[in-house]
This record gives C-alpha cells, structure tokens and sequence, in this order.
C-alpha cells in the first residue's frame, strides 16, 4: 500500500449534482478496488491558467488514499475514459509529501471545526513565515579608497 | 610615480557589498514544495512563467530540482500557465 494524492479537473458545463456524482463515481472506484480514502478537498469552481478545450474554468477535485500500485491504472484508465474530466494528475506520496499533507490535514480540520477567521488568519500567518524569508535590510558600507 | 596612485575620481567608486544569497529551503527548513500552491511558486518564475536559474534565486540544487518538478506539476493542473505575459 502506498499513499497517492489525485487531483482532476472537471468540465464547467456540469450541474453541482452532476459534478458531485462525479465525484462520487470515482470515489466509489477507488473504494471498490480496496483504496482507503484519507482526505478528499472540494476546491469549487476554479479559473484555469490557461485554457484546455476552450474552457477557462473548472471544477478542482483533490483526493488522498492509500492503495496498491496496480489500482492507479485502473484510475486513470477510468480518467481518461470519462469526457467529464478534463485533466487529472496523480502524484505518489513521497515521505516528505506525506508529513506535508498530514500537517494540511490537520490545518484544515483545525480550521473546519472552529470555524472562526481568527485561526484561518493565523495560519495564514504561520505559512507565511514558513514562506517568507525574512529579509533584512542590509547596511551597505561603501569604503572610500584614496 | 607618486603622482600615479593618487589617482581621484569625482564620483566615489562605488564597491558594492555582495549580499550572499542563500537557499531558503535549507535556511528554512522546508522539506517538500507543494505543487498545490501556486502563489508560493510565483517566486520561482519571472514574468513569462519561466523557471528561473538558481544562479538568481540562490536555491541549492536539492530543491533546485524540487521546485522544478513542482511547478511542472502545477502547470499541467493549470496552477499555473505554461506561456504568459506580465504574470505579476
């Protein structure tokens, strides 16, 4: 069993009960293949970066599970067959992904059960001390050489 | 001859103090580049959405490799754009 992370992009001309289905759909797929899924993300509606099949949004799906290697082909099979997804990826868990994505886990259930924007804003904040180098700023000194 | 090192110039030479660059991964300690955040990746991209060297952002090779892989990642979720114009 190894830990994977999916994300797919569905077409913007799906209804929110289709897109949910869909959703549903390759849930179910997975689940029926013996994968544990652990975390499953709803971005909404998103504006693409750039546009795939003349669409320039689409609806972000973002799933964690833990499988056997041979259930990946099986997915993506089942991804490409599917004219509702307009692009997928999926991304093995290396050790260093998978502490990352415990700690976003936590983050968001964190943020789910209290619900106030005051611990939203001081994750915020923490990643942006993560992210941010602090920079200081820095004397120069220019010497005068006679 | 003394004449010849009293050389004096009207505007003072200016000898710039290079500021050492760093890598901010290692200065950090950050272990793994989400490909899921797309403003983070930002900073390694200039204005076209082109990579930048690491002889500009200072990164080690380590994670030079690390934010390639993730922003490549990112472009084909379309997290980010592949070609662009004014992207800040």
């Amino acid at each position: 069993m190894n830990n994977y992370e999916t994300v797919f992009i569905l077409t913007p001309v799906l209804s929110d009960v289709q897109m949910k289905e869909t959703v549903e759909k390759f849930k179910n797929l997975l689940t029926d293949q013996g994968a544990e899924i652990v975390n499953e993300e709803d971005w909404g509606l998103r504006k693409l970066a750039y546009n795939i099949d003349k669409k320039t949004t689409g609806f972000y799906t973002f799933l964690e599970f833990k499988a056997d290697p041979s259930v990946i082909d099986k997915l993506e099979v089942n991804f490409r067959r599917d004219e509702r997804v307009v692009r997928f990826l999926t991304v093995k868990q290396d050790k260093f992904a998978y502490e990352y994505a415990l700690k976003r886990r936590n983050n968001k259930g964190g943020k789910k059960k209290e619900a106030d924007p005051s611990s939203a804003d001081s994750r915020k904040r923490k990643e942006n001390v993560r992210v941010n180098e602090s920079e200081q700023p820095e004397v120069t000194t220019n010497e005068k050489e006679d | 001859m003394a004449k010849q090192s009293e050389i004096r110039y009207l505007t003072p030479l200016s000898v710039d103090v290079k500021k050492k660059k760093y890598c901010r991964f290692k200065k950090n300690g950050i272990k793994y580049i989400d490909y899921k955040d797309p403003e983070f990746l930002k900073k390694f991209l200039n204005e076209q959405g082109k990579i930048l060297p690491r002889r500009i952002t200072g990164t080690s090779l380590k994670f030079q490799r690390r934010v390639a892989q993730a922003v490549k990642r990112a472009r084909h979720i379309a997290l980010l754009p592949y070609v662009t114009d004014l992207m800040k």
